[in-house]
C-alpha cells in the first residue's frame, strides 16, 4: 500500500468524492435513514465513510494537529503581549475572503439581510481592517460575520440533504454540502476581484491558512473528539449532523414538538421511556 | 409578593430560568478562581451533581441496557458517569475564561421546560445553550444541555454505547472505564 507521512493511502479514499457526486444521481434508491438516539442518520457509505475517517483521523494525528499546535504556542506568546497574534491575523484574513462568496450566497437565498451586513462587513475590513488583517467591523461597527454557504442556499431551495459522507481532508459533511463546496469554490466572485493568477493563489492561500487557524483555535475540542471517543467516527457524524441542522434551522420541530411527522427530532424526554 | 395560584411544587418557567441561572453563575466562579485543573473538574462533578438529574442522564445514556442492573451496579455506573462528565464537560469549560454568559428566556417544551442562554467568547461569534429542565424526578433539575444544537444526551448515549459494545455489554467494566475517561 502506498504511504504517505506513514498514512495509509488507499486510493478509494481520494477516488471518493466522485463516488459521492455520482452517487446524487441515483440516490433516493439507497438504504432507509434510521433514527439512532432520537436524530435522524441517512448513512449508506459507512463502510467508505469509515475508512475516510480513518485516513482523516491519522492525518490530524501526524500532520494537522501537530501544525495547529504549532501556530497555537507561537500565537499564545504574542496574545499575552495584548495585540493580536498571527494566528489571528491569518484567520482575519482568510474569513475576509470568503464574504463575498457569502453575500452572493445570502442574495440567492433571498435574504438581503446578511448580504448586506457581509457586504459592509467585507468594505470596512478590506480598508480600515488593512485587507482584512484586523476585524474593525466586528470590534466597533457590530457586523459580525453570517456565516453561510452554497450548501445552505441549497437547503433554502428545498434540496434534500441526502445521505452523510466524510470527504478526504475536508472532514464530516452531506451530500447536500459536498456539492455545497464544489459550487463555492466554481462561483466564488473573490475571483473576478482578483486581477491576477497570483493574487488567486495567494488568496487560496490565506482561505486554507483560515480554516487551519480554525483547527487551532477549537483544537482541544477536535482532538477530544478524535481521540477520547469509543467510536469517533459515530460521535463525529452526529455531532455535525446535529450543529449543520441546528445552523439550517432544520433541528428538533421545537415550535409544534407534538407533530410527529416532522422531518427533524423531536426534543429528547428521557422520562418518558 | 404576589403569587399566582399554581399546584406546590409544580415547575414554571421562572423557577426553571432562575435554576439555570444559579448553575450558571456557580460554574463561573469555579471557572475563573483559577485552581489547579483537578480541583476544578471535582467542583464541576459536584455542581453537575446539585443542578442536574444525574439519576435520568445516566440510564438514559445507558439505554436499555440500565433496565437490567442491580441497585448496586447501577449506583456504580453512575457515580462513574457523573465524573465522567466533571471531566469532560469541565476541560470545555477551559474555552470560557473570561467569557460572558447570558440566561434568556424559558418556554415550556412537551412536558418540560427549555432554557435558552447565551455565551459571549473572546473573539468569537456568540454560542447558544439551551437547558431542558423537568420536575419529574421530584425537583427541579436539568437533564439535557443543547449546545448549538449538539444535544449532550444524544452524544452521551452514542458514546456509553460504543464504550458498551467495546467491553462486549460488560456494564463492570464499562464503569471502570468511565472512572478513567472524560
Amino acid at each position: 500500500m502506498p504511504e504517505w507521512l506513514g498514512i495509509p493511502l488507499r486510493r478509494p479514499v481520494f477516488l471518493y468524492p466522485v463516488i459521492v457526486l455520482l452517487s446524487l444521481a441515483v440516490s433516493g434508491c439507497a438504504s432507509r435513514p434510521v433514527m439512532q438516539d432520537g436524530i435522524r442518520i441517512d448513512d449508506p457509505y459507512e463502510v467508505s465513510n469509515r475508512r475516510v475517517h480513518a485516513f482523516n483521523k491519522a492525518l490530524d494525528a501526524r500532520v494537522i494537529g501537530p501544525v495547529a499546535r504549532l501556530a497555537k504556542g507561537s500565537d499564545e506568546g504574542a496574545a499575552d503581549a495584548g495585540s493580536p497574534g498571527p494566528l489571528d491575523l491569518v484567520i482575519n484574513m482568510g474569513s475576509n475572503l470568503s464574504l463575498p462568496g457569502k453575500v452572493a450566497n445570502s442574495l440567492l437565498q433571498g435574504r438581503p439581510e446578511p448580504a448586506a451586513k457581509n457586504f459592509f462587513r467585507f468594505a470596512v475590513n478590506s480598508t480600515l481592517g488593512i485587507a482584512g488583517l484586523f476585524d474593525p467591523a466586528g470590534r466597533d461597527f457590530g457586523l459580525p460575520e453570517a456565516d453561510t454557504d452554497f450548501g445552505e442556499t441549497l437547503a433554502v431551495w428545498g434540496v434534500p440533504e441526502g445521505a452523510y459522507v466524510e470527504l478526504p481532508v475536508l472532514g464530516p459533511s452531506t451530500q447536500r454540502d459536498a456539492v455545497g463546496k464544489l459550487v463555492d469554490a466554481v462561483i466564488d466572485p473573490l475571483r473576478q476581484l482578483l486581477g491576477t493568477d497570483r493574487q488567486r493563489v495567494l488568496a487560496l492561500g490565506l482561505r486554507v491558512g483560515s480554516k487551519a487557524g480554525d483547527r487551532a483555535r477549537f483544537g482541544d475540542t477536535v482532538d477530544s473528539v478524535l481521540r477520547d471517543s469509543a467510536d469517533s467516527y459515530a460521535q463525529t457524524r452526529l455531532i455535525y449532523l446535529m450543529h449543520r441542522r441546528h445552523d439550517l434551522g432544520e433541528d428538533g420541530d421545537e415550535i409544534d414538538p407534538y407533530d410527529e411527522t416532522g422531518s427533524g427530532p423531536d426534543p429528547i424526554d428521557p422520562y418518558a421511556e | 409578593m404576589l403569587l399566582r395560584a399554581s399546584p406546590a411544587h409544580a415547575l414554571d418557567s421562572e423557577q426553571a430560568r432562575a435554576l439555570i441561572d444559579k448553575a450558571l453563575g456557580e460554574v463561573y466562579s469555579v471557572i475563573n478562581s483559577g485552581q489547579p485543573p483537578a480541583q476544578m473538574y471535582r467542583q464541576f462533578e459536584a455542581i453537575f451533581a446539585r443542578y442536574a438529574d444525574v439519576d435520568i442522564i445516566a440510564r438514559s445514556a445507558l439505554g436499555p441496557t440500565a433496565r437490567q442492573l442491580g441497585g448496586q451496579q447501577f449506583a456504580a455506573y453512575k457515580q462513574a458517569f457523573q465524573g465522567y462528565i466533571g471531566r469532560k464537560y469541565g476541560k470545555r469549560f477551559r474555552d470560557f475564561v473570561g467569557a460572558r454568559v447570558q440566561v434568556g428566556g424559558a418556554r415550556p417544551l412537551k412536558s418540560f421546560f427549555a432554557v435558552t442562554s447565551t455565551a459571549y467568547l473572546n473573539g468569537r461569534a456568540p454560542m447558544e445553550v439551551e437547558w431542558h429542565v423537568s420536575d419529574k424526578s421530584g425537583r427541579n433539575l436539568f437533564f439535557n444541555i443543547i449546545i448549538e444544537g449538539v444535544n449532550m444526551l444524544a452524544s452521551e448515549r452514542a458514546e456509553m454505547a460504543a464504550m458498551l459494545s467495546r467491553r462486549r455489554g460488560d456494564v463492570a467494566a464499562l464503569t471502570a472505564d468511565l472512572q478513567r475517561a472524560g
